[in-house]
């Protein structure tokens, strides 16, 4: 299982959880996956065309998904899914 | 000094993007949509009582404006007499470049030689006065210059993260202050990125990160003196170095507070604000010259580390407010910046660091492609000293005369053609 990390302002919704385990073959599974279990989650993650939101950075074990598939790239099980804030961190994809 | 008496200058904290609300804390990022916050201001309470006289009766330092600034009255600050640094009129440079009126803001003056000493001068006060005992930051080396300084000045803890390969001047004069410098195997945008998640461990005051909306305000200053002691006016146009992007978010506040305020002409005209970036790391150039706001990160590869910054946080901000001002966004080679630093210091007397010769590298190409008539006021902001990065100089061939001669009048003759 990949293991997502969650950034502070989303953990009311993981219900304080700073690291979850997800079963997902890739990162939009993955953001499914804790949608289901934490209602609410996609939207603060995803914008309504479903795309990464403008402030949100995602990597991949050490490399920012938009250098790679974005959304799609594909999670092995002891890959580490950071969700980290842009503003501190830079700017995402739209 | 200028105060607000019993008035609070500061009422709370906004969303940029969604508009939500927040109560003055540190923290930087809207739990609705990510987006930054900043602060906001009592502007009718300021407004009646900032004036010209009110600001000329404070330091001379950039502490003058503190009714734009987000520390009230009885928050003592942590100064080491930053801000108030020269605005120098370049008639040499301007000769060169075909600018009667071309002005040089010269912001190595500060206390620890950069720009950041205005930031982190109200970042760690903030800090201080909301209970903050660590004071840390990621930084490229200026900023983590500062941050030691102004956390020595203030008897503060100070953790600075840097990348490893840093230039050697800016580690020296950061370590000599003797904060926990942690040297990180990565670049600034994964330096700045584990920061990101140590604020969420730590009690810590990150300047770049958790306190940045305050941190940020203080970049205003270098606006409000411009205008000042260009006798109260704005300029045509001011170049400006681009990072993440922040300052120049907020010299566009700072020029539209001081029309909103009445402290230049009513009806003045926003100057437009041009954004410098070196083209082995242009994120924001790039999206410029492809008109989209759309910000896709680079790999920094340029000499101009303490601008290096692949992935910055308000690129697209800076696009929106260069075409609203009718600024550009330009870049240069890593040969312009050098040739560039030794422009400005052989016209100007000036030694500028690696993100100086970035600005004065884009101010001369935009002055040679025929971008100004002559007669325009232009000012560039010139952030750094050349002695941080001096290595960077040291490495290309020097245009400059040296000779090596006995120590005789006879070897002096004959060697030295004057």
């Amino acid at each position: 299982m990949a293991t997502v990390r969650i950034p502070g302002p989303l953990r009311t919704l993981s219900q304080g959880e700073a690291a979850v385990q997800v079963e997902a073959g890739d990162l939009r599974g993955a953001i499914e996956q804790l949608e289901s279990r934490f209602p609410g989650f996609r939207e603060r993650v995803l914008d309504p065309s479903g795309n990464l939101r403008q402030f949100v950075n995602v990597y991949l074990n050490d490399e920012d998904v938009r250098f790679g598939g974005g959304l799609d790239v594909k999670l092995e099980p002891k890959d580490e899914v950071s969700i980290i804030p842009a503003v501190a961190g830079g700017r995402p994809l739209h | 000094m200028s105060g607000l008496g019993n008035g609070r200058r500061v009422i709370g904290m906004r969303c940029r993007e969604c508009g939500t609300e927040y109560p003055v804390q540190a923290t930087h990022v809207c739990e609705m949509c990510f987006g930054p916050l900043d602060v906001v201001y009592d502007y009718d309470a300021i407004r009646k009582r900032i004036s010209h006289r009110s600001i000329a009766a404070g330091p001379p330092s950039m502490w003058r404006y503190r009714d734009l600034l987000p520390l009230e009255d009885e928050v003592p600050v942590v100064t080491l007499g930053e801000g108030f640094t020269p605005l120098i009129h370049a008639e040499r440079l301007g000769a060169e470049l075909g600018l009667r009126n071309l002005y040089l803001k010269n912001d190595s003056m500060n206390p620890t030689n950069s720009f950041k000493d205005r930031v982190v001068s109200v970042a760690v006060s903030w800090a201080r006065a909301h209970g903050f005992e660590t004071i840390g930051c990621a930084s490229t080396g200026n900023l983590a210059n500062a941050v030691a300084a102004y956390s020595a000045r203030a008897g503060l803890e100070a953790f600075v993260f840097i990348p490893s390969d840093l230039e050697p001047g800016k580690v020296v004069s950061t370590s000599v202050f003797e904060p926990n410098l942690i040297a990180v195997r990565g670049n600034y945008d994964q330096v700045n990125r584990l920061c990101s998640q140590l604020v969420e461990t730590y009690p810590w005051a990150f300047c770049n990160i958790n306190v940045r909306p305050f941190y940020a305000e203080g970049s205003k200053t270098l606006d409000f003196e411009t205008a000042e002691q260009l006798g109260w006016r704005l300029p045509d146009e001011i170049v400006i170095p681009i990072a993440s992007g922040c300052q120049f978010v907020k010299h566009r506040r700072a020029v539209g507070e001081m029309v909103d305020l009445g402290l230049v002409e009513a009806g003045s005209r926003l100057p437009a604000l041009t954004g410098a970036q070196a083209l082995g790391c242009a994120p924001v150039y790039n999206a410029w010259k492809e008109g989209t706001e759309t910000v896709l990160p680079v790999k920094p590869n340029t000499i101009a580390k303490s601008i290096a910054i692949g992935s910055p946080s308000d690129g697209s901000y800076v696009i929106r407010i260069a075409r609203e001002t009718g600024g550009v966004v330009e870049a240069v080679t890593e040969e312009e910046i050098i040739d560039s630093i030794r422009l400005l210091a052989r016209t100007e007397g000036i030694f500028t660091e690696t993100a100086g010769g970035v600005t004065i590298g884009v101010l001369a190409k935009l002055a040679r492609a025929g971008r100004w008539k002559g007669d325009e006021v232009v000012v560039a902001y010139v952030t750094g000293h050349g002695l941080k990065t001096a290595d960077a100089v040291a490495a290309a061939p020097s245009p400059g005369r040296r000779f090596e001669i006995e120590p005789t009048l006879k070897s002096f003759k004959e060697s030295v053609n004057i």
